[in-house]
């Protein structure tokens, strides 16, 4: 009888002391919404980058770089595509770590840039060569600024979320985006087509894809508890 | 022209009050002074952008100590973007042209001096007189408020060529706020300088002193005449042209822009303008205006070097002659600025045939400079030196204006630096040269001091030497086709030649440097400077027979008589080898 | 004293005038500056015309230096007492050099140097010339070619699309004529034939400048303005803006590839694939 007890009252106070070391659950139970973008039909076929102007970033390349605007992956899947949540969630603080834009052999890197509202933008120029950035947005301020080689960073942020064009204006065939994003809740797909948006509370959401090229979809996706939802968005590619 | 009632009525009251005296003045001698101070501060802070172009070009990565002060966008980290080197280089060539070049030699000078140098007491109209300067002082501070406006002064250039200027923030920084601060800064500077010509001409017709004929008046006050007279029509052509670019730029008309013209990713809102219009309007103001800037030069070169020389020149009235016909001729040769703008090719033969035949008044006068050389009695101080110099220096930059006056030559020259040496060499040096040597010769009569002859002297060979220095590389670097407005020579093309361009960025740093020199010696001197007689170089014009200072209504109560013309030099003179012009005694005429 | 001390200046000056001239017409007797090699086929005349025109020039700014120094040298600082002498003939006889020498000689220049404006502008191209289109935007150069079917497409401004390379603004999916355009960064020529450039301003003001080719013409927006000239040597020449165009104009150039017939029609035919 006495061991059952002190086995019993043993069990009971590692249970409590497991629950108590445990502490409360951190995150919400959160979910998942991933899937693939692809494309139906036949994307135009992106031409090779004419460097020959500026010789100090054509020589970094062996063959021409091809332009950017549509990138497409094994299996008809799109990337740099950009899937968020655009509807169901609530605004986030900028996170304090800034968003990097390089300027290397005369392209952007990355050719789509996400980051919030509000989020420390970074842009560098690693090339021999100036550059004038230039990004062309509709609500925000617009500017532009000169980089020559060796100058310090731009820092810049924007307050309003919107799909930005950027463009240099030295050197026309650059091109780049930015999506300043109300939410932490954003992905752009890799060469594989996949988007992974973790970490949702139970609610109903909007999810949005948007392709430079091919404008932007939008699909509704609840969530009630820890499960991983699958969607797929197709856009239909233009032959020119 | 016998003195009249005109000149009676024109008299206004002695000026009481520091305001009256020193601020609004009436006074046209106060005028010419405020004139003169608003050209100094403007070919200093020329010069200094000059500098910072000049040492960017040869060291492009640089960080240029203070100068993220001055622009932070401009030059973040001290290096200079490529914008801003081109804004400095607009806010360069403005003000030097206009606020300089247009200012010392014709309003700061011809003020003070053309009514004493007719008999005058003041201006036909003192109040349109004080209007001008404040005017001209106003279109200063709208064009300087580009410097501190966000987004910077504009990028285009002196020129201001359309479309570039005329579609707004989409052609570039500076091209928002800055293009306007200009277009409007121009457009003031074209009324004020409207006002002054009118003065100028009304003064020079009606209020002449007794005897003193057309034909006897200095070849100074000649050159002021004739500049204010081609002034009139050529401001008159810049103002409206001004006033286009701005309603282009804010009203939504398309005086200047074509349609389907897409900037930054965006198609221009504008269609049925053409930009040849503007390059018509410009020039056709702007090829006037060089010889607006040297004319009055030549004039002052003229009248010092009578009085250097100690004998007329061969031929004053083949001079004046001369100067009309320049004028005159001003007026038909603008097109040579757009020989290859896309205008009919017939027309450049057309704009060239008299652009060469400019070539013929402009010898002619350089033969009568030399040839009164010869035989006579030349007397070196700082004046003489700057007027002399002027004679090479004017030869150096118009030589080369053969070579452009050809449309087949013009098509490998043009836009190289070849056209920036020739430019610069009439302008900046030749014309400068007669506003040194104009303020050498007449700060005794301004101020009743000597300015020291040391210093004008060293002045002067720095200078000269430095000028030459400076420009004449350019030909050489033109005919090798290096291309004018690059803020940076990135191409392997050019780089055989960086030496030639850091041995032009050394001279020009030195030559700059030894105008404080000058600078020094005007605000030394102005305090502390050997005291002068009434006239000091024993000359002849009406502004030597008056106190140095003179007193606000030039001739007190006199009013003077003229009997002669104003050089006679080498004759046997009660008080010398001279007459003064208000000298009645006769003496023979000197011959060999 | 005065007047000893008075009378070395004027000398000095006139030493300075002389090395001036002569330092400054050395470079160009050595030819320290020699002009780029001619590839074009009417660069000749256009060389001759400077040649000639140099040597006059010359003349007269290393003759008028020399004469001021002369006169500087011979009438400054003069013993009190010397007579003052008039140059002979006086202003009549200067006057007359001024008119009938300079005049003749410099209109003269004006008569003889339109021969090579002539050539170039007054010519139109020919027309089995090799028909390309150039167009100049901040801040670079594009060239057009009408490709296979020899047509060029439309332009239309509300398509120009430069993240896509679509620099014309062609409209392939409606514009049957615009599908085998071929763009090009370089001005690709074939030598020795006669190449007709046809210049479209998309933007502002730029300039069209190859200094072997001894041709230099503005891009105005809004005209259509065009250029012929044959390039008589392969090679690859810099084409660069002169016309100022914004922050970007210092770095807005070009290249002309010049090829062998053969080469020209090998690039054309990988340009279509």
């Amino acid at each position: 009888m006495e061991i059952k007890r002190v086995v019993f009252v043993g069990a009971v106070m590692l249970a409590a002391s497991t629950l108590a070391l445990a502490g409360p659950d951190p995150r919400p139970a959160g979910g998942t919404i991933s899937g693939k973008v692809s494309y139906e039909g036949t994307p135009a076929k992106m031409k090779p980058i004419d460097m020959s102007k500026e010789p100090s970033c054509a020589k970094m390349y062996t063959t021409p770089p091809i332009a950017e605007s549509v990138v497409t992956g094994p299996g008809n899947v799109l990337a740099d595509v950009v899937v968020y949540i655009s509807a169901g969630a609530p605004d986030d603080a900028a996170p304090s770590t800034a968003a990097v834009f390089t300027q290397k052999g005369c392209r952007y890197i990355p050719h789509v840039l996400a980051f919030q509202v509000n989020q420390e933008l970074k842009i560098v120029n690693e090339d021999q060569t100036s550059h004038n950035i230039h990004p062309l947005p509709k609500l925000n301020r617009e500017w532009n600024k000169s980089q020559p080689p060796g100058t310090p960073p731009i820092i810049e942020k924007y307050d309003k979320a919107e799909f930005i064009p950027v463009k240099c204006n030295v050197h026309p065939w650059m091109h780049g985006n930015f999506a300043v994003m109300k939410n932490s809740h954003y992905a752009i797909t890799g060469d594989n087509g996949t988007f992974t948006l973790p970490n949702l509370p139970p609610g109903k959401y909007t999810v949005t894809a948007w392709q430079e090229s091919y404008g932007d979809q939008s699909q509704d996706v609840t969530i009630s508890g820890g499960e991983t939802k699958s969607i797929t968005f197709t856009f239909k590619a233009k032959p020119y | 022209m016998s003195e009249t009632s005109a000149q009676q009525a024109h008299v206004h009251a002695p000026p009481e009050g520091f305001i009256r005296k020193h601020v609004f003045s009436l006074d046209h001698k106060v005028i010419g002074k405020q004139y003169y101070a608003l050209a100094l501060v403007a070919v200093f802070t020329g010069m200094f952008l000059s500098w910072l172009m000049r040492i960017h070009l040869v060291w492009p990565d640089a960080k240029i100590p203070g100068l993220e002060l001055m622009s932070k966008v401009g030059a973040p980290g001290g290096i200079m973007t490529p914008e801003y080197y081109l804004s400095l280089l607009t806010m360069h060539g403005t003000l030097m042209v206009f606020f300089v070049l247009t200012n010392a030699p014709f309003a700061a000078f011809g003020n003070y001096f053309l009514p004493i140098q007719i008999g005058a007491e003041d201006m036909a109209f003192p109040r349109f007189n004080m209007m001008s300067f404040w005017t001209t002082f106003v279109a200063w501070v709208v064009l300087m408020l580009a410097f501190f406006i966000p987004d910077g002064p504009p990028i285009a250039g002196w020129t201001e060529y359309t479309p570039l200027s005329a579609i707004g923030k989409d052609a570039g920084p500076g091209m928002q706020w800055g293009a306007s601060c200009w277009g409007l800064s121009i457009a003031i500077f074209c009324i004020a300088s409207l006002l002054g010509s009118l003065n100028f001409i009304a003064t020079t017709l009606d209020l002449r002193a007794k005897g003193m004929t057309l034909m006897r008046m200095p070849l100074c006050t000649w050159a002021w005449f004739i500049t204010s007279c081609i002034s009139l029509l050529a401001f008159a052509v810049l103002l409206p042209a001004c006033i286009l670019l701005v309603l282009d730029r804010h009203a939504g008309t398309s005086f200047f822009v074509p349609s389907g013209i897409v900037a930054s990713d965006r198609l221009q809102p504008h269609s049925g303008g053409s930009p040849l219009l503007w390059q018509h309007l410009f020039w056709f103001f702007g090829h006037p205006e060089v010889y607006i800037a040297i004319l009055p030069s030549m004039g002052i070169v003229s009248h010092i070097l009578v009085n250097s020389m100690r004998k007329p020149l061969l031929s004053a009235k083949v001079v004046i002659y001369s100067m009309m016909s320049i004028g005159f001729l001003s007026y038909m040769v603008w097109g040579h600025h757009m020989f290859l703008s896309g205008m009919n090719p017939l027309s450049a033969l057309a704009f060239s045939f008299p652009t060469l035949t400019i070539t013929i008044p402009a010898t002619v006068l350089t033969l009568i400079w030399l040839g009164s050389l010869y035989g006579a009695n030349i007397q070196i101080n700082s004046a003489s030196l700057f007027a002399l110099g002027f004679i090479s220096m004017f030869v150096a930059g118009g030589v080369s204006g053969f070579f452009l006056a050809q449309p087949s030559i013009d098509i490998y020259l043009h836009a190289t630096y070849f056209v920036v040496g020739h430019f610069h060499l009439v302008m900046g040096v030749a014309s400068l040269f007669g506003v040194f040597a104009g303020t050498y010769f007449w700060f005794p009569k301004m101020t009743g001091r000597f300015m020291n002859e040391g210093l004008g002297k060293l002045h002067f060979w720095i200078t000269f030497i430095g000028a030459y220095c400076i420009f004449m590389p350019f030909h050489y670097l033109g005919l090798i086709g290096n291309v004018r407005r690059y803020q940076s020579f990135v191409d392997d093309f050019m780089a055989p030649y960086m030496g030639v361009h850091k041995f032009i960025t050394i001279a020009a740093l030195i030559t700059g440097a030894g105008q404080f020199i000058f600078l020094f010696n005007l605000i030394y001197s102005r305090f502390k400077g050997k005291e002068a007689p009434e006239n000091p170089w024993n000359a002849t014009s009406l502004e030597w027979s008056i106190p140095s200072p003179p007193p606000w209504n030039n001739f007190g109560d006199k009013h003077p008589v003229v009997y002669h013309d104003p050089y006679q030099y080498g004759v046997k003179g009660s008080k010398g080898d001279f007459v003064m012009q208000d000298s009645p005694e006769q003496v023979p005429a000197s011959g060999d | 004293m005065m007047w000893a001390w008075r009378g070395t200046m004027g000398k000095f000056f006139a030493v300075v005038l002389v090395i001036i001239a002569v330092a400054s017409a050395y470079p160009i007797v050595m030819h320290h500056y020699p002009l780029p090699e001619d590839i074009s086929t009417h660069g000749h005349l256009i060389d001759e015309q400077l040649n000639e025109t140099m040597i006059e020039a010359g003349v007269a700014f290393v003759g008028a230096q020399l004469v001021l120094a002369f006169f500087l040298w011979s009438f400054t600082g003069r013993k009190p007492g010397s007579p003052l002498k008039t140059f002979p003939g006086g202003a009549k006889g200067l006057v007359v050099f001024a008119f009938v020498i300079v005049g003749i000689e410099v209109l003269a220049l004006g008569v003889m140097g339109q021969k090579a404006w002539a050539s170039v502008y007054f010519t139109p191209a020919s027309a089995d010339a090799v028909q390309v289109q150039a167009q100049a935007e901040q801040f670079a150069f594009y060239f057009r070619y009408p490709g296979p079917d020899g047509k060029f497409g439309g332009i239309h401004p509300e398509k120009i699309d430069e993240g896509n390379q679509n620099y014309f603004g062609l409209d392939p999916e409606n514009d049957v004529a615009a599908r085998d355009d071929i763009v090009s960064g370089e001005l690709v020529v074939p030598v020795n034939k006669e190449i007709h450039l046809m210049l479209h301003g998309k933007d502002v003001g730029h300039s069209f400048y190859v200094r072997e080719l001894r041709l230099q013409q503005d891009f105005m927006p809004g005209l259509d303005l065009s250029l012929h000239f044959t390039a008589t040597k392969v090679g690859k020449y810099e084409i660069v803006c002169t016309q100022l165009c914004g922050l970007g104009h210092y770095n807005m150039k070009g290249y002309l590839n010049v090829m062998s017939q053969a080469d020209y029609d090998a690039w054309l035919k990988q340009q279509s694939q």
